[in-house]
C-alpha cells in the first residue's frame, strides 16, 4: 500500500471470535486481517453466516474479538473495558442502521442530539449542532417530527444525521438500504458518496452488489475469513 | 453527562406511560398517606389521654399515709394514722414554689333527700380543694374558710349526686341527710365527666374537712395532702423538700422508713405517654407495611419497563451510553415515581387526618416528624427498588440489545 502508517485508521492482525455452542467451539471469524485506511469507503459483503455483522459489531466496538489485535487510530481497543468502548463508539464511530434505530418518543432533532448528551455537550450547543447535521441531510423543516411521522428514507436521512453529528472518523453502516425503496436509496447512497468526497472513512455492509459497486472497495467475508478484496468498479457475486 | 439530561430523560419516559406512572406511584401515594394518617390518630389520641391526665389536676403531688409496720400483720397502704391537718399547715408555709395545699379525708356513706338515696364518696375538703382539682361550681358556693372554722354540716354536690337524689329540682338551700346527720346543701359542680381511668368524677359529695374528721369519722389525722407545684420544673425538688420536712416532723430517724409516700401524677402521665406511642407506632408500621408493597410495585413496573425499552438501551449503548449513564437514568425514573407519590401521598394524608378529624369527631394531630420520616423512605424505596432494574438495564450486551425485537 502507498499510503503512510499514520493515515492508517484500522489495523486488524489475527481477529477471532469463538463462542462456546454445547460443548462445541465455533468460529465466527476465524483469522481476520485488515487495513482500512483514513478516507476509504469499504463495502463489506458475504452470505448470512459469513461472519460479517461479528466483524462489523467488532470493527463498531460494540463486541471485543476472542482472540487478535485491533487498532484504531493506532490504539489498541481489543481488550479495553465497556465504559473506554462507549467513549470510542460516541467520539470516534457513527452508527447506521438497517431498521433505523431511532427513539420513537422524541422529536427527529433530539434524536440526532442524543450521541452529544453522551459526549457531555450543553443543551444549547446540542441543539445547534443538531440543527445543522438535521439541515445537511435536507429535513430541518423536520425536525420536530417524531420518528413514526417520517417515511423510510427520510428516517434514514435522520439516522444519518446522528451518526455524524459528533464529528466521528468513522461511519458503520449496517445495510442501510435494506429497508428502502430505489428512490430512497438512491438518496441515502448519494449521501455515502458525499461523505465519502468529503473525505470520511465508510464501512458499509450489504449483500447487494449494486450498493457496494459504488464503493472504493469490496471486501467478500466467507466462513469466517476474507476471501475477496478488490477496488471500485468489479460487481462481485456474493453467494 | 449531566444529571438534568438523565432527569428529563426520565421525565419524558414516566410522561410517555402516564396511567401506568400514576398506577405505580399510587403504591406509594396510599402507603405514605396512611402513615401520616395513622399516626395522625395515634398523636391525636396521645393528646386527648394527655389533656385528660392534666384534668386530674396538673403538677400534682399526693402525700399518704404509710402503711402500719409496728407488730403483726402489716397493714394496708394509708393506714397509719401519723399524717396531720397541722402537716399540711407546714407544707405551706416553709415550703417554696407552692401554690396550693390541700389536706382532705373520704369515706362512702349513704346520702339521702327525703326517700331518695344514694352511696356516695364523702370528702372532707379545705377551700383550695377545688383550685387544685380545676372543680367549678355551676350554682351555689364551695366549702369555705367560715364553714371550716365552724365545723359547719353544708355539702356541696357532683352532678350525679344531684341527678340521683334531687332529679331536675335545684338542691342549692335543701337538707340532706349523710350518714343519718342532716346537712344543708350549699352548692353544685360543674360535671367534668368521666377521668380517663373510667371514674365518675361527679359522683363525689364535698363537705368541710373539720366537719368529716370530728363529726362524720371521729378521727385527727388526715388521710391525703394534695399539693400543686407552680412550676413542673420544680416537681422533684418539691417532692424532695416535702419528704424531709415530714421527716423532721415525724421525728423519724436517720435509716428509718418514712410513714408517709409521696406520689406525683407526672409517672401516670409517662406510663399513658409511653402506651399512646406503642399505639402510635403500632399504626404508623401497619401503614407502612403498605408503603413497602408500593415499593415492590416500583421495581415491578421497573423491570417490565426494562424489558420494553431494551431496544432503546441497545440504541443508547451504540451511541455512547455507559453504564453508569443507563443506570443513573433509571434510578432517577423511579426516584421520581417515589418522590412525586411521597408528594401527593403528604397532601393525602394531611387530607385524610383532616377529615377523620372534621367527620369522625376525633382529635388528629399532624407532625413533621411523620412527614419528613415518610417521605424520605419514599425516596428511599423509590432507590432501593430501583437499583436492581437499573443494574440490569445497564448491563445489557449492546448487541444483544439492538437485535431485541
Amino acid at each position: 500500500m502507498a499510503k503512510d502508517e499514520k493515515h492508517l485508521t484500522i489495523r486488524l492482525r489475527g481477529i477471532k471470535k469463538l463462542y462456546q455452542v454445547g460443548d462445541q467451539e465455533v468460529a465466527a471469524l476465524n483469522g481476520i486481517d485488515l487495513d482500512i485506511h483514513s478516507g476509504e469507503f469499504a463495502a463489506l459483503m458475504g452470505p448470512s453466516g459469513s461472519g460479517k455483522s461479528t466483524l462489523m459489531n467488532i470493527l463498531g466496538c460494540l463486541d471485543r474479538p476472542t482472540v487478535g489485535s485491533y487498532q484504531l487510530d493506532g490504539q489498541e481497543v481489543a481488550h479495553l473495558g465497556d465504559d473506554a468502548l462507549a467513549a470510542t463508539r460516541n467520539k470516534k464511530i457513527g452508527f447506521v442502521f438497517q431498521n433505523f434505530n431511532l427513539l420513537s418518543r422524541i422529536s427527529a432533532l433530539e434524536n440526532v442530539a442524543l450521541p452529544l448528551v453522551y459526549a457531555g455537550v450543553g443543551r444549547r450547543e446540542r441543539m445547534e449542532r443538531a440543527m445543522h447535521f438535521l439541515d445537511a441531510v435536507g429535513l430541518g423543516d423536520r425536525a420536530d417530527h417524531q420518528p413514526n411521522e417520517l417515511s423510510g428514507g427520510q428516517r434514514q436521512r435522520v439516522a444519518i444525521a446522528r451518526a455524524l453529528v459528533n464529528d466521528p472518523h468513522i461511519i458503520m453502516a449496517d445495510e442501510p438500504t435494506g429497508n428502502l425503496d430505489t428512490k430512497s436509496t438512491k438518496e441515502i447512497m448519494e449521501i455515502f458518496e458525499g461523505m465519502h468526497e468529503k473525505g470520511r472513512t465508510i464501512i458499509l455492509v450489504t449483500h447487494e452488489p449494486e450498493i457496494a459497486a459504488c464503493a472504493s472497495r469490496q471486501l467478500l467475508v466467507r466462513d469466517g475469513v476474507i476471501t475477496r478484496d478488490e477496488g471500485k468498479g468489479v460487481v462481485m457475486d456474493v453467494v | 453527562m449531566l444529571f438534568s439530561e438523565s432527569f428529563r430523560m426520565a421525565i419524558t419516559a414516566l410522561m410517555a406511560n402516564k396511567l401506568r406512572s400514576l398506577l405505580t406511584m399510587l403504591g406509594i401515594i396510599i402507603g405514605v398517606g396512611a402513615v401520616i394518617a395513622m399516626v395522625s390518630v395515634g398523636m391525636g389520641v396521645r393528646s386527648n389521654v394527655q389533656t385528660s391526665i392534666a384534668s386530674l389536676g396538673s403538677n400534682m403531688l399526693i402525700v399518704s399515709p404509710g402503711s402500719e409496720t409496728r407488730g403483726g400483720p402489716r397493714g394496708a397502704a394509708g393506714s397509719m394514722t401519723t399524717l396531720k391537718y397541722e402537716d399540711a399547715v407546714a407544707i405551706k408555709e416553709k415550703i417554696k414554689n407552692i401554690d396550693y395545699v390541700s389536706p382532705t379525708v373520704s369515706s362512702s356513706y349513704q346520702v339521702v333527700n327525703g326517700n331518695q338515696n344514694w352511696r356516695s364518696t364523702v370528702s372532707g375538703v379545705t377551700p383550695e380543694f377545688m383550685m387544685i382539682r380545676s372543680l367549678e361550681v355551676s350554682t351555689g358556693s364551695f366549702v369555705s374558710k367560715g364553714d371550716m372554722d365552724k365545723r359547719q354540716r353544708v355539702a356541696v354536690l357532683g352532678s350525679t349526686v344531684v341527678e340521683n337524689l334531687f332529679g331536675a329540682e335545684n338542691p342549692v338551700g335543701k337538707n340532706i341527710r349523710i350518714n343519718s346527720q342532716p346537712f344543708k346543701v350549699i352548692g353544685v359542680l360543674q360535671s367534668k365527666g368521666q377521668s380517663s381511668m373510667g371514674q365518675d368524677q361527679d359522683d363525689m359529695v364535698y363537705i368541710p374537712l373539720t366537719t368529716a374528721q370530728e363529726r362524720m369519722q371521729g378521727i385527727t389525722y388526715v388521710q391525703s395532702i394534695n399539693v400543686q407545684v407552680s412550676d413542673a420544673e420544680r416537681m422533684d425538688q418539691v417532692q424532695g423538700d416535702i419528704e424531709s420536712l415530714l421527716r423532721q416532723r415525724h421525728h423519724i430517724a436517720k435509716g428509718k422508713e418514712d410513714d408517709f409516700n409521696v406520689r406525683n401524677l407526672t409517672s401516670i402521665m409517662e406510663t399513658m405517654n409511653q402506651t399512646t406511642g406503642m399505639i402510635t407506632i403500632l399504626l404508623g408500621s401497619i401503614a407502612g407495611i403498605s408503603l413497602v408493597v408500593g415499593g415492590i410495585g416500583i421495581m415491578n413496573i421497573m423491570m417490565v419497563s426494562v424489558t420494553e425499552r431494551t431496544r432503546e438501551i441497545g440504541i443508547r449503548k451504540a451511541l455512547g451510553a455507559t453504564f453508569f449513564n443507563i443506570m443513573t437514568q433509571f434510578l432517577i425514573e423511579s426516584v421520581v415515581i417515589g418522590v412525586i407519590g411521597g408528594l401527593i401521598g403528604i397532601g393525602l394524608g394531611c387530607a385524610c387526618s383532616w377529615l377523620i378529624a372534621k367527620f369522625g369527631n376525633f382529635n388528629t394531630v399532624i407532625t413533621f416528624l411523620p412527614i419528613l420520616v415518610s417521605f424520605v423512605f419514599s425516596v428511599g424505596i423509590g432507590l432501593f427498588f430501583g437499583i436492581y432494574p437499573a443494574r440490569k438495564a445497564a448491563k445489557l450486551d449492546p448487541i444483544e440489545a439492538l437485535r431485541y425485537e
